[in-house]
Protein backbone atom coordinates (compact mmCIF):
# COMPACT_ATOMS: atom_id res chain seq x y z
CA UNK A 1 0.00 0.00 0.00
CA UNK A 2 1.17 3.47 -0.70
CA UNK A 3 0.72 6.43 1.38
CA UNK A 4 1.49 9.51 0.33
CA UNK A 5 2.74 12.37 2.83
CA UNK A 6 3.09 16.17 2.90
CA UNK A 7 5.10 17.72 5.36
CA UNK A 8 4.60 21.54 6.00
CA UNK A 9 7.13 23.46 7.60
CA UNK A 10 5.53 25.93 8.52
CA UNK A 11 6.30 30.07 10.04
CA UNK A 12 3.46 31.07 11.85
CA UNK A 13 2.83 34.67 12.50
CA UNK A 14 3.27 34.53 16.39
CA UNK A 15 0.46 36.30 18.19
CA UNK A 16 -1.81 36.53 14.80
CA UNK A 17 -3.99 33.22 14.78
CA UNK A 18 -6.68 34.36 11.98
CA UNK A 19 -3.31 35.37 10.12
CA UNK A 20 -1.64 32.23 11.02
CA UNK A 21 -4.57 30.23 9.95
CA UNK A 22 -4.81 32.18 6.79
CA UNK A 23 -1.33 30.92 5.95
CA UNK A 24 -2.59 27.08 6.45
CA UNK A 25 -5.38 27.40 3.62
CA UNK A 26 -2.20 28.92 1.15
CA UNK A 27 -0.50 25.66 2.15
CA UNK A 28 -3.73 23.61 1.85
CA UNK A 29 -4.70 25.30 -1.57
CA UNK A 30 -1.47 24.84 -2.62
CA UNK A 31 -2.01 20.76 -2.31
CA UNK A 32 -5.10 21.19 -4.03
CA UNK A 33 -3.97 22.59 -6.65
CA UNK A 34 -1.29 19.93 -7.29
CA UNK A 35 -2.03 16.79 -9.29
CA UNK A 36 -0.20 14.26 -7.03
CA UNK A 37 -1.89 11.98 -4.42
CA UNK A 38 -2.23 13.37 -1.30
CA UNK A 39 -2.98 11.04 1.95
CA UNK A 40 -1.79 12.67 5.12
CA UNK A 41 -0.59 16.30 5.68
CA UNK A 42 1.62 16.78 8.52
CA UNK A 43 2.41 19.69 10.37
CA UNK A 44 4.64 21.20 13.36
CA UNK A 45 4.47 21.56 16.94
CA UNK A 46 2.17 24.35 17.85
CA UNK A 47 1.61 25.25 14.47
CA UNK A 48 -0.22 28.07 14.50
CA UNK A 49 0.37 29.37 17.40
CA UNK A 50 4.11 29.72 17.69
CA UNK A 51 5.98 27.89 20.67
CA UNK A 52 6.81 30.09 23.13
CA UNK A 53 3.65 31.10 24.68
CA UNK A 54 4.28 31.02 27.99
CA UNK A 55 0.95 32.14 30.16
CA UNK A 56 -0.40 33.30 26.35
CA UNK A 57 -1.05 29.74 26.20
CA UNK A 58 -4.94 30.14 27.95
CA UNK A 59 -5.46 32.41 25.71
CA UNK A 60 -5.01 30.27 22.24
CA UNK A 61 -5.99 26.84 23.52
CA UNK A 62 -9.10 25.58 22.36
CA UNK A 63 -10.69 22.17 22.40
CA UNK A 64 -9.90 19.66 20.05
CA UNK A 65 -13.27 19.85 18.83
CA UNK A 66 -13.43 22.80 18.25
CA UNK A 67 -9.63 23.13 16.51
CA UNK A 68 -11.26 20.07 13.85
CA UNK A 69 -13.95 22.64 13.07
CA UNK A 70 -12.02 25.58 12.40
CA UNK A 71 -9.77 22.77 10.39
CA UNK A 72 -12.93 21.83 8.51
CA UNK A 73 -13.97 25.05 7.42
CA UNK A 74 -10.96 26.17 6.05
CA UNK A 75 -10.95 22.81 4.21
CA UNK A 76 -14.20 23.17 2.73
CA UNK A 77 -12.79 26.66 1.98
CA UNK A 78 -10.27 26.26 0.02
CA UNK A 79 -10.64 22.74 -1.83
CA UNK A 80 -12.70 21.54 -4.83
CA UNK A 81 -16.24 19.18 -4.70
CA UNK A 82 -15.41 15.63 -4.84
CA UNK A 83 -11.89 16.76 -2.98
CA UNK A 84 -11.02 13.26 -0.96
CA UNK A 85 -11.03 13.19 2.61
CA UNK A 86 -7.49 14.40 3.75
CA UNK A 87 -5.64 13.21 7.16
CA UNK A 88 -3.94 16.17 9.41
CA UNK A 89 -1.60 15.88 12.26
CA UNK A 90 -1.25 19.07 13.51
CA UNK A 91 0.13 20.41 16.85
CA UNK A 92 -1.94 22.57 18.91
CA UNK A 93 -2.76 23.97 22.20
CA UNK A 94 -5.42 22.58 23.65
CA UNK A 95 -7.93 23.08 26.20
CA UNK A 96 -9.19 19.82 27.77
CA UNK A 97 -11.11 19.17 31.16
CA UNK A 98 -10.39 21.95 32.22
CA UNK A 99 -6.73 21.57 31.73
CA UNK A 100 -4.03 22.82 29.68
CA UNK A 101 -2.31 20.34 26.91
CA UNK A 102 0.50 20.61 24.19
CA UNK A 103 -0.93 18.37 22.04
CA UNK A 104 -0.99 16.68 18.60
CA UNK A 105 -4.38 16.14 16.59
CA UNK A 106 -4.62 13.40 14.50
CA UNK A 107 -8.13 14.27 12.17
CA UNK A 108 -9.50 13.18 8.92
CA UNK A 109 -11.07 16.45 7.01
CA UNK A 110 -13.71 16.31 4.49
CA UNK A 111 -15.79 18.68 2.64
CA UNK A 112 -19.26 16.71 3.05
CA UNK A 113 -21.03 17.82 6.66
CA UNK A 114 -20.27 16.16 9.75
CA UNK A 115 -17.41 13.44 8.20
CA UNK A 116 -14.61 15.49 9.45
CA UNK A 117 -13.57 13.35 12.64
CA UNK A 118 -11.18 13.06 15.02
CA UNK A 119 -8.78 9.74 15.28
CA UNK A 120 -6.81 10.63 17.91
CA UNK A 121 -5.32 13.42 20.28
CA UNK A 122 -1.49 12.84 21.62
CA UNK A 123 -0.66 14.73 24.30
CA UNK A 124 3.02 15.70 24.90
CA UNK A 125 4.20 13.62 27.72
CA UNK A 126 7.71 14.87 27.95
CA UNK A 127 7.51 19.05 29.06
CA UNK A 128 11.26 20.36 28.51
CA UNK A 129 11.65 22.88 31.87
CA UNK A 130 15.32 23.75 31.67
CA UNK A 131 16.96 26.10 29.72
CA UNK A 132 15.44 27.91 27.30
CA UNK A 133 12.39 25.59 27.62
CA UNK A 134 9.58 26.03 30.70
CA UNK A 135 6.24 23.74 29.62
CA UNK A 136 5.77 22.12 33.18
CA UNK A 137 4.66 25.88 34.23
CA UNK A 138 2.12 26.64 31.85
CA UNK A 139 0.59 22.88 30.56
CA UNK A 140 -0.14 19.99 31.75
CA UNK A 141 1.57 16.52 30.95
CA UNK A 142 0.14 13.89 28.76
CA UNK A 143 -0.48 10.67 30.61
CA UNK A 144 -1.06 8.45 27.84
CA UNK A 145 1.27 6.38 24.63
CA UNK A 146 -1.36 4.74 22.09
CA UNK A 147 -1.24 4.14 18.46
CA UNK A 148 -4.10 3.74 16.78
CA UNK A 149 -6.13 3.20 13.46
CA UNK A 150 -6.04 4.77 10.47
CA UNK A 151 -6.92 4.47 6.81
CA UNK A 152 -3.00 3.78 6.98
CA UNK A 153 -3.20 1.04 9.37
CA UNK A 154 -2.19 1.66 13.12
CA UNK A 155 0.05 4.71 13.44
CA UNK A 156 1.41 6.92 16.79
CA UNK A 157 2.34 10.12 17.58
CA UNK A 158 5.27 11.41 19.35
CA UNK A 159 5.84 15.42 19.68
CA UNK A 160 9.21 17.19 20.43
CA UNK A 161 10.76 15.83 23.59
CA UNK A 162 8.80 12.76 23.65
CA UNK A 163 10.73 11.85 20.97
CA UNK A 164 13.68 11.94 22.83
CA UNK A 165 13.71 9.11 24.75
CA UNK A 166 13.83 6.09 22.83
CA UNK A 167 11.39 4.39 25.15
CA UNK A 168 8.42 6.33 23.56
CA UNK A 169 9.44 4.99 19.97
CA UNK A 170 9.69 1.29 21.65
CA UNK A 171 6.26 1.07 22.81
CA UNK A 172 4.39 2.74 20.03
CA UNK A 173 6.37 -0.04 17.60
CA UNK A 174 5.42 -2.27 19.83
CA UNK A 175 1.88 -1.21 20.05
CA UNK A 176 1.73 -2.14 16.52
CA UNK A 177 2.84 1.61 14.68
CA UNK A 178 3.79 1.41 11.28
CA UNK A 179 4.11 4.95 10.96
CA UNK A 180 5.75 7.38 13.82
CA UNK A 181 4.08 11.26 13.34
CA UNK A 182 6.64 13.46 15.07
CA UNK A 183 5.91 17.15 15.59
CA UNK A 184 8.58 19.38 16.52
CA UNK A 185 9.52 22.62 17.73
CA UNK A 186 13.06 22.80 18.18
CA UNK A 187 14.61 26.10 18.47
CA UNK A 188 18.32 26.21 17.11
CA UNK A 189 21.77 25.87 19.58
CA UNK A 190 25.24 24.91 18.16
CA UNK A 191 26.96 26.41 15.21
CA UNK A 192 30.47 24.83 15.90
CA UNK A 193 29.78 22.41 13.79
CA UNK A 194 28.95 21.20 10.16
CA UNK A 195 25.41 21.54 10.59
CA UNK A 196 23.36 23.20 13.72
CA UNK A 197 23.98 20.55 16.51
CA UNK A 198 20.11 19.99 17.18
CA UNK A 199 19.67 19.50 13.37
CA UNK A 200 21.75 16.36 13.62
CA UNK A 201 20.47 15.14 16.99
CA UNK A 202 16.61 15.06 15.62
CA UNK A 203 18.31 13.49 12.50
CA UNK A 204 20.39 10.62 14.33
CA UNK A 205 16.68 10.48 16.87
CA UNK A 206 14.77 9.71 14.21
CA UNK A 207 16.92 7.18 11.89
CA UNK A 208 17.36 5.93 15.17
CA UNK A 209 13.60 5.14 16.11
CA UNK A 210 13.15 3.88 12.35
CA UNK A 211 15.82 1.73 11.94
CA UNK A 212 15.03 0.05 15.01
CA UNK A 213 12.03 -1.12 14.80
CA UNK A 214 11.56 -0.78 11.04
CA UNK A 215 8.60 2.12 11.28
CA UNK A 216 8.64 5.18 8.63
CA UNK A 217 9.23 8.49 10.86
CA UNK A 218 7.71 11.49 9.97
CA UNK A 219 8.94 14.88 11.56
CA UNK A 220 7.71 18.22 11.15
CA UNK A 221 9.58 21.12 12.59
CA UNK A 222 8.63 24.82 13.11
CA UNK A 223 10.54 27.49 11.39
CA UNK A 224 10.60 31.45 11.96
CA UNK A 225 12.52 33.46 15.08
CA UNK A 226 10.59 33.44 18.51
CA UNK A 227 12.28 36.63 20.41
CA UNK A 228 15.66 35.44 19.06
CA UNK A 229 14.75 31.86 19.34
CA UNK A 230 15.03 30.47 15.80
CA UNK A 231 13.36 27.35 14.64
CA UNK A 232 15.74 24.48 12.98
CA UNK A 233 13.31 23.11 10.49
CA UNK A 234 15.31 20.57 8.76
CA UNK A 235 12.40 18.08 8.78
CA UNK A 236 12.47 14.25 7.54
CA UNK A 237 10.60 11.31 6.27
CA UNK A 238 12.79 8.24 7.08
CA UNK A 239 11.98 5.18 5.72
CA UNK A 240 11.84 1.12 8.03
CA UNK A 241 15.83 1.19 6.79
CA UNK A 242 16.55 4.48 8.35
CA UNK A 243 17.29 6.39 5.49
CA UNK A 244 16.24 10.04 4.77
CA UNK A 245 13.78 10.14 2.02
CA UNK A 246 13.33 13.51 1.82
CA UNK A 247 14.67 16.66 3.98
CA UNK A 248 13.55 20.14 4.39
CA UNK A 249 15.79 23.65 4.12
CA UNK A 250 16.86 24.44 8.12
CA UNK A 251 15.21 27.70 9.21
CA UNK A 252 13.01 28.11 5.79
CA UNK A 253 9.66 27.46 5.07
CA UNK A 254 8.95 23.98 2.44
CA UNK A 255 6.76 21.52 1.72
CA UNK A 256 7.89 17.99 1.59
CA UNK A 257 6.39 14.98 -0.87
CA UNK A 258 7.30 11.65 0.16
CA UNK A 259 4.88 7.93 -0.79
CA UNK A 260 5.49 5.77 2.02
CA UNK A 261 5.62 2.01 0.58
CA UNK A 262 4.17 0.69 3.56
CA UNK A 263 5.06 -2.86 1.84
CA UNK A 264 9.06 -1.81 2.87
CA UNK A 265 8.15 -2.31 6.96
CA UNK A 266 7.60 -5.88 6.16
CA UNK A 267 10.59 -6.70 4.30
CA UNK A 268 12.87 -4.75 6.68
CA UNK A 269 11.69 -6.43 9.60
CA UNK A 270 11.98 -10.03 7.95
CA UNK A 271 15.67 -8.93 7.13
CA UNK A 272 15.96 -7.67 10.39
CA UNK A 273 14.23 -8.87 13.17
CA UNK A 274 14.60 -6.75 16.06
CA UNK A 275 11.03 -5.58 16.72
CA UNK A 276 10.75 -9.52 16.77
CA UNK A 277 12.82 -10.10 19.38
CA UNK A 278 11.72 -7.22 21.55
CA UNK A 279 8.43 -8.74 21.89
CA UNK A 280 9.86 -12.06 22.61
CA UNK A 281 12.02 -10.71 25.18
CA UNK A 282 9.25 -8.51 26.27
CA UNK A 283 8.76 -10.27 29.77
CA UNK A 284 12.28 -10.56 30.96
CA UNK A 285 12.54 -6.61 29.96
CA UNK A 286 9.47 -5.91 31.83
CA UNK A 287 10.29 -8.27 35.19
CA UNK A 288 13.57 -5.81 34.75
CA UNK A 289 12.01 -2.55 34.47
CA UNK A 290 9.50 -3.23 37.09
CA UNK A 291 12.60 -3.91 39.22
CA UNK A 292 14.87 -0.58 37.59
CA UNK A 293 11.90 2.02 38.02
CA UNK A 294 11.44 0.74 41.84
CA UNK A 295 13.56 2.73 44.39
CA UNK A 296 14.38 -0.26 46.59
CA UNK A 297 14.54 -2.60 44.10
CA UNK A 298 10.98 -4.21 44.65
CA UNK A 299 9.69 -6.94 42.10
CA UNK A 300 13.10 -9.15 42.55
CA UNK A 301 16.02 -9.37 40.87
CA UNK A 302 16.23 -8.62 37.19
CA UNK B 1 51.97 -14.89 27.85
CA UNK B 2 53.83 -15.31 24.14
CA UNK B 3 56.83 -13.32 23.69
CA UNK B 4 57.59 -11.26 21.01
CA UNK B 5 54.11 -11.23 20.49
CA UNK B 6 53.95 -7.25 19.57
CA UNK B 7 52.03 -5.45 21.80
CA UNK B 8 47.96 -4.67 21.03
CA UNK B 9 48.01 -0.86 19.21
CA UNK B 10 47.06 2.02 22.09
CA UNK B 11 44.22 4.50 21.12
CA UNK B 12 43.39 7.27 23.60
CA UNK B 13 40.37 9.08 23.71
CA UNK B 14 40.75 12.42 23.08
CA UNK B 15 40.50 14.98 26.28
CA UNK B 16 39.85 18.44 25.23
CA UNK B 17 42.12 20.86 26.53
CA UNK B 18 41.06 24.21 27.90
CA UNK B 19 42.51 25.78 25.37
CA UNK B 20 41.62 23.74 22.47
CA UNK B 21 41.35 26.56 19.58
CA UNK B 22 37.84 24.53 18.37
CA UNK B 23 36.29 25.39 21.87
CA UNK B 24 34.40 28.23 20.79
CA UNK B 25 35.29 28.30 17.05
CA UNK B 26 32.24 29.60 14.68
CA UNK B 27 31.09 27.42 11.65
CA UNK B 28 30.94 31.11 10.11
CA UNK B 29 29.11 30.25 7.19
CA UNK B 30 26.54 29.07 9.31
CA UNK B 31 26.61 31.54 11.83
CA UNK B 32 25.79 34.52 9.18
CA UNK B 33 22.96 32.36 7.78
CA UNK B 34 21.32 31.60 10.69
CA UNK B 35 22.39 35.64 11.78
CA UNK B 36 20.85 37.16 8.56
CA UNK B 37 17.93 35.27 8.90
CA UNK B 38 17.60 36.39 12.40
CA UNK B 39 17.67 39.77 11.14
CA UNK B 40 15.21 39.47 7.90
CA UNK B 41 12.66 37.86 10.78
CA UNK B 42 13.14 40.14 13.70
CA UNK B 43 13.21 43.61 11.84
CA UNK B 44 10.94 43.16 8.72
CA UNK B 45 8.20 40.27 9.24
CA UNK B 46 7.98 40.44 12.81
CA UNK B 47 7.75 44.39 13.29
CA UNK B 48 7.28 45.24 9.55
CA UNK B 49 10.29 47.95 9.63
CA UNK B 50 12.57 47.89 6.35
CA UNK B 51 15.56 50.11 7.69
CA UNK B 52 17.65 50.07 10.50
CA UNK B 53 20.49 52.18 12.06
CA UNK B 54 23.23 51.60 13.80
CA UNK B 55 25.84 53.26 15.58
CA UNK B 56 29.15 53.08 14.22
CA UNK B 57 31.75 53.35 17.05
CA UNK B 58 35.00 52.47 14.74
CA UNK B 59 35.22 49.10 16.11
CA UNK B 60 34.62 45.73 15.37
CA UNK B 61 31.20 45.00 16.68
CA UNK B 62 29.22 47.63 15.04
CA UNK B 63 31.23 46.53 11.88
CA UNK B 64 30.02 42.80 12.07
CA UNK B 65 26.72 44.51 12.81
CA UNK B 66 26.60 46.72 9.76
CA UNK B 67 28.09 43.98 7.53
CA UNK B 68 25.54 41.32 8.78
CA UNK B 69 22.53 43.86 8.71
CA UNK B 70 23.64 45.05 4.68
CA UNK B 71 23.92 41.25 3.72
CA UNK B 72 20.20 40.55 5.57
CA UNK B 73 18.57 43.95 4.00
CA UNK B 74 20.16 44.70 1.40
CA UNK B 75 23.24 48.33 2.22
CA UNK B 76 20.36 50.76 0.88
CA UNK B 77 18.57 49.69 4.06
CA UNK B 78 21.20 50.33 6.38
CA UNK B 79 22.48 53.87 8.25
CA UNK B 80 25.68 53.88 9.78
CA UNK B 81 25.31 56.61 12.53
CA UNK B 82 28.91 57.81 13.56
CA UNK B 83 28.43 60.14 17.06
CA UNK B 84 32.01 61.37 17.95
CA UNK B 85 32.48 63.65 20.92
CA UNK B 86 35.57 66.12 20.71
CA UNK B 87 37.62 63.87 22.48
CA UNK B 88 37.24 60.21 20.65
CA UNK B 89 40.04 58.80 19.04
CA UNK B 90 39.95 60.12 15.60
CA UNK B 91 41.03 57.01 14.03
CA UNK B 92 37.59 55.92 15.61
CA UNK B 93 35.79 58.02 13.29
CA UNK B 94 37.92 57.22 10.11
CA UNK B 95 37.33 53.64 10.72
CA UNK B 96 33.87 54.50 10.76
CA UNK B 97 33.98 55.79 7.51
CA UNK B 98 36.06 52.74 6.14
CA UNK B 99 32.90 50.37 7.49
CA UNK B 100 30.36 52.49 5.67
CA UNK B 101 32.52 52.84 2.57
CA UNK B 102 32.92 49.19 1.94
CA UNK B 103 29.54 48.78 2.46
CA UNK B 104 28.16 51.55 0.62
CA UNK B 105 25.64 52.23 3.17
CA UNK B 106 24.47 55.54 4.37
CA UNK B 107 26.55 57.77 6.93
CA UNK B 108 25.12 59.90 9.28
CA UNK B 109 27.75 61.93 11.80
CA UNK B 110 26.56 63.62 14.62
CA UNK B 111 28.75 65.25 16.63
CA UNK B 112 27.88 64.83 20.24
CA UNK B 113 30.40 67.11 21.89
CA UNK B 114 27.39 69.84 22.30
CA UNK B 115 25.03 67.82 24.08
CA UNK B 116 27.22 66.02 26.71
CA UNK B 117 29.19 68.89 27.69
CA UNK B 118 26.03 70.75 27.39
CA UNK B 119 24.99 68.94 30.38
CA UNK B 120 28.49 68.49 31.80
CA UNK B 121 28.72 72.59 32.06
CA UNK B 122 26.23 72.02 35.34
CA UNK B 123 29.04 69.64 36.45
CA UNK B 124 32.42 70.09 35.54
CA UNK B 125 33.81 68.05 38.02
CA UNK B 126 32.03 64.84 36.78
CA UNK B 127 34.74 61.84 37.18
CA UNK B 128 35.80 60.51 33.79
CA UNK B 129 33.30 57.01 34.63
CA UNK B 130 30.39 59.80 34.98
CA UNK B 131 31.81 61.43 31.48
CA UNK B 132 31.83 58.21 29.85
CA UNK B 133 28.24 57.14 30.91
CA UNK B 134 26.90 60.45 29.42
CA UNK B 135 28.51 60.39 26.37
CA UNK B 136 26.99 56.72 25.95
CA UNK B 137 23.51 57.53 26.59
CA UNK B 138 23.85 60.96 24.92
CA UNK B 139 24.51 58.47 21.75
CA UNK B 140 21.42 56.33 23.08
CA UNK B 141 19.25 59.11 22.46
CA UNK B 142 20.77 60.24 19.12
CA UNK B 143 20.19 56.43 17.93
CA UNK B 144 17.13 56.29 19.18
CA UNK B 145 16.14 60.03 17.59
CA UNK B 146 17.28 59.35 14.33
CA UNK B 147 15.59 55.96 14.09
CA UNK B 148 12.19 57.78 14.02
CA UNK B 149 13.33 60.11 11.65
CA UNK B 150 14.50 57.35 9.86
CA UNK B 151 11.72 55.26 9.99
CA UNK B 152 14.13 52.96 11.40
CA UNK B 153 14.90 50.27 13.92
CA UNK B 154 17.67 50.59 16.57
CA UNK B 155 20.10 47.50 15.84
CA UNK B 156 22.23 46.45 18.72
CA UNK B 157 25.87 45.82 18.70
CA UNK B 158 27.07 44.47 22.62
CA UNK B 159 28.65 41.23 22.63
CA UNK B 160 28.08 38.47 24.99
CA UNK B 161 31.34 38.78 26.38
CA UNK B 162 30.94 42.74 28.06
CA UNK B 163 27.00 42.24 28.89
CA UNK B 164 28.79 38.89 30.60
CA UNK B 165 31.33 41.47 32.30
CA UNK B 166 28.76 44.64 32.79
CA UNK B 167 31.02 46.19 30.26
CA UNK B 168 28.44 48.23 28.95
CA UNK B 169 26.10 51.52 30.12
CA UNK B 170 23.16 50.47 31.34
CA UNK B 171 20.11 51.29 28.98
CA UNK B 172 22.16 52.77 26.79
CA UNK B 173 24.63 50.00 24.41
CA UNK B 174 21.95 47.48 26.01
CA UNK B 175 18.91 49.46 24.81
CA UNK B 176 17.98 49.16 20.82
CA UNK B 177 15.43 46.38 20.70
CA UNK B 178 16.98 43.56 18.70
CA UNK B 179 20.70 42.72 19.11
CA UNK B 180 22.52 39.91 16.70
CA UNK B 181 25.55 39.82 18.67
CA UNK B 182 24.34 39.25 22.33
CA UNK B 183 24.73 35.41 22.32
CA UNK B 184 29.01 35.80 21.07
CA UNK B 185 31.87 35.95 22.57
CA UNK B 186 33.73 38.77 21.59
CA UNK B 187 36.18 35.79 20.45
CA UNK B 188 33.53 34.67 18.26
CA UNK B 189 33.17 38.52 16.71
CA UNK B 190 36.44 38.72 15.82
CA UNK B 191 36.33 35.56 13.84
CA UNK B 192 33.11 36.12 11.96
CA UNK B 193 34.22 39.82 10.93
CA UNK B 194 37.03 38.14 9.63
CA UNK B 195 35.12 35.91 7.53
CA UNK B 196 32.89 38.47 6.45
CA UNK B 197 35.68 40.94 5.02
CA UNK B 198 35.39 43.62 7.73
CA UNK B 199 38.65 45.96 7.09
CA UNK B 200 41.46 44.53 9.09
CA UNK B 201 42.16 47.83 10.52
CA UNK B 202 38.86 47.71 12.22
CA UNK B 203 39.20 44.09 13.36
CA UNK B 204 42.90 43.74 14.34
CA UNK B 205 42.87 47.00 16.48
CA UNK B 206 42.76 46.54 20.34
CA UNK B 207 38.77 46.47 21.50
CA UNK B 208 38.28 49.77 22.70
CA UNK B 209 35.04 51.88 24.40
CA UNK B 210 37.04 54.94 23.59
CA UNK B 211 35.51 56.58 26.44
CA UNK B 212 38.56 57.43 27.75
CA UNK B 213 41.67 58.91 25.79
CA UNK B 214 43.95 55.55 25.90
CA UNK B 215 41.39 52.90 27.34
CA UNK B 216 41.56 49.12 25.86
CA UNK B 217 38.97 46.77 27.17
CA UNK B 218 41.46 44.38 28.65
CA UNK B 219 43.45 46.83 30.36
CA UNK B 220 40.23 47.67 32.13
CA UNK B 221 39.62 43.92 32.32
CA UNK B 222 43.06 43.10 33.38
CA UNK B 223 42.47 39.99 31.40
CA UNK B 224 42.84 39.06 27.76
CA UNK B 225 39.21 38.34 25.63
CA UNK B 226 40.72 35.01 24.58
CA UNK B 227 41.34 34.12 28.04
CA UNK B 228 38.16 35.43 29.69
CA UNK B 229 35.94 33.75 26.98
CA UNK B 230 36.90 30.20 27.42
CA UNK B 231 36.47 30.64 31.28
CA UNK B 232 33.39 32.43 30.62
CA UNK B 233 32.20 29.59 28.58
CA UNK B 234 32.91 27.23 31.36
CA UNK B 235 31.44 29.26 34.25
CA UNK B 236 27.80 29.31 31.92
CA UNK B 237 28.10 25.75 31.34
CA UNK B 238 28.27 24.64 34.81
CA UNK B 239 31.69 23.77 35.40
CA UNK B 240 32.92 24.47 38.86
CA UNK B 241 35.65 26.95 39.90
CA UNK B 242 37.46 24.15 41.29
CA UNK B 243 37.23 22.18 37.57
CA UNK B 244 38.44 25.31 35.82
CA UNK B 245 41.75 25.44 38.14
CA UNK B 246 42.69 21.79 38.04
CA UNK B 247 42.29 22.07 34.23
CA UNK B 248 45.08 24.59 33.40
CA UNK B 249 43.21 28.11 34.34
CA UNK B 250 44.95 30.15 37.13
CA UNK B 251 42.46 30.49 40.08
CA UNK B 252 43.21 34.27 40.45
CA UNK B 253 42.01 34.51 36.32
CA UNK B 254 38.98 32.53 37.13
CA UNK B 255 38.35 34.17 39.94
CA UNK B 256 38.87 37.65 38.10
CA UNK B 257 35.67 36.77 35.75
CA UNK B 258 33.47 35.12 38.45
CA UNK B 259 33.71 37.97 40.32
CA UNK B 260 32.52 40.46 37.49
CA UNK B 261 29.79 37.74 36.51
CA UNK B 262 28.58 37.37 39.61
CA UNK B 263 28.63 41.47 40.28
CA UNK B 264 26.58 42.30 37.22
CA UNK B 265 23.75 39.60 36.99
CA UNK B 266 21.05 43.05 37.80
CA UNK B 267 22.60 44.99 34.32
CA UNK B 268 21.25 42.17 32.33
CA UNK B 269 18.25 42.43 33.64
CA UNK B 270 14.85 45.20 34.13
CA UNK B 271 14.14 47.70 36.65
CA UNK B 272 13.39 45.52 39.43
CA UNK B 273 9.70 46.50 40.62
CA UNK B 274 8.35 45.83 44.30
CA UNK B 275 6.04 43.10 44.22
CA UNK B 276 2.54 43.30 45.64
CA UNK B 277 -0.24 41.06 43.98
CA UNK B 278 -0.16 37.69 41.90
CA UNK B 279 -0.80 39.64 38.64
CA UNK B 280 2.72 41.39 39.03
CA UNK B 281 4.34 41.67 35.26
CA UNK B 282 7.30 38.95 34.64
CA UNK B 283 6.64 37.83 38.23
CA UNK B 284 3.07 36.21 37.57
CA UNK B 285 1.93 37.70 34.12
CA UNK B 286 4.27 36.06 31.76
CA UNK B 287 4.04 37.12 28.24
CA UNK B 288 6.83 36.41 25.70
CA UNK B 289 8.53 39.39 23.58
CA UNK B 290 6.44 38.57 20.53
CA UNK B 291 3.12 37.72 21.72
Amino acid sequence: MEWHVAVAQLRPKKGDYPATLAHLGDVLAQLEASDEPLDVLVLPEMALTGYFLQGGVAEVARPAEQFLDELTTLFRQVTHRGRPPLDIVIGFPERHDSRLYNAVLYATLSREEGRSIIHHVHRKIFLPTYGVFDEKRYVNRGRELTPFETRAGRVGMLICEDAWHTITGTVLALGGAQIVYIPVASPARGFTGAVVTNVARWHRLAQSMAEEHAVFVVTANLVGFEGGKGFIGASIVVNPAGEIMVQGPVGEECMLRATLDLDEIAIARASLPLLGDLESQLPDLLHALRHAASPHGEGGPP
Amino acid sequence: MNPGQPALPVLKARAQPPDAPELLHLNPALTTRWLEEFLRHEVTFRRGFHKVVIGISGGVDSALVAYLCARALGPERVVGIRMPYKTSNPESLAHGRLVTEALGIEEDTIDITPMVDGYLANDPEADGRRRGNVMARSRMIVLFDRSERFHALPIGTGNKSERLFGYFTWHADDSPPINPLGDLYKTQVWQLARYLGVPEPVVDKPASADLVVGQTDEADFGISYALADRILHYLLSGYPVDWLTRHGFSAADVALVKRRLDSTHWKRHLSTFAMLSSTSIHDYYLRPVDY
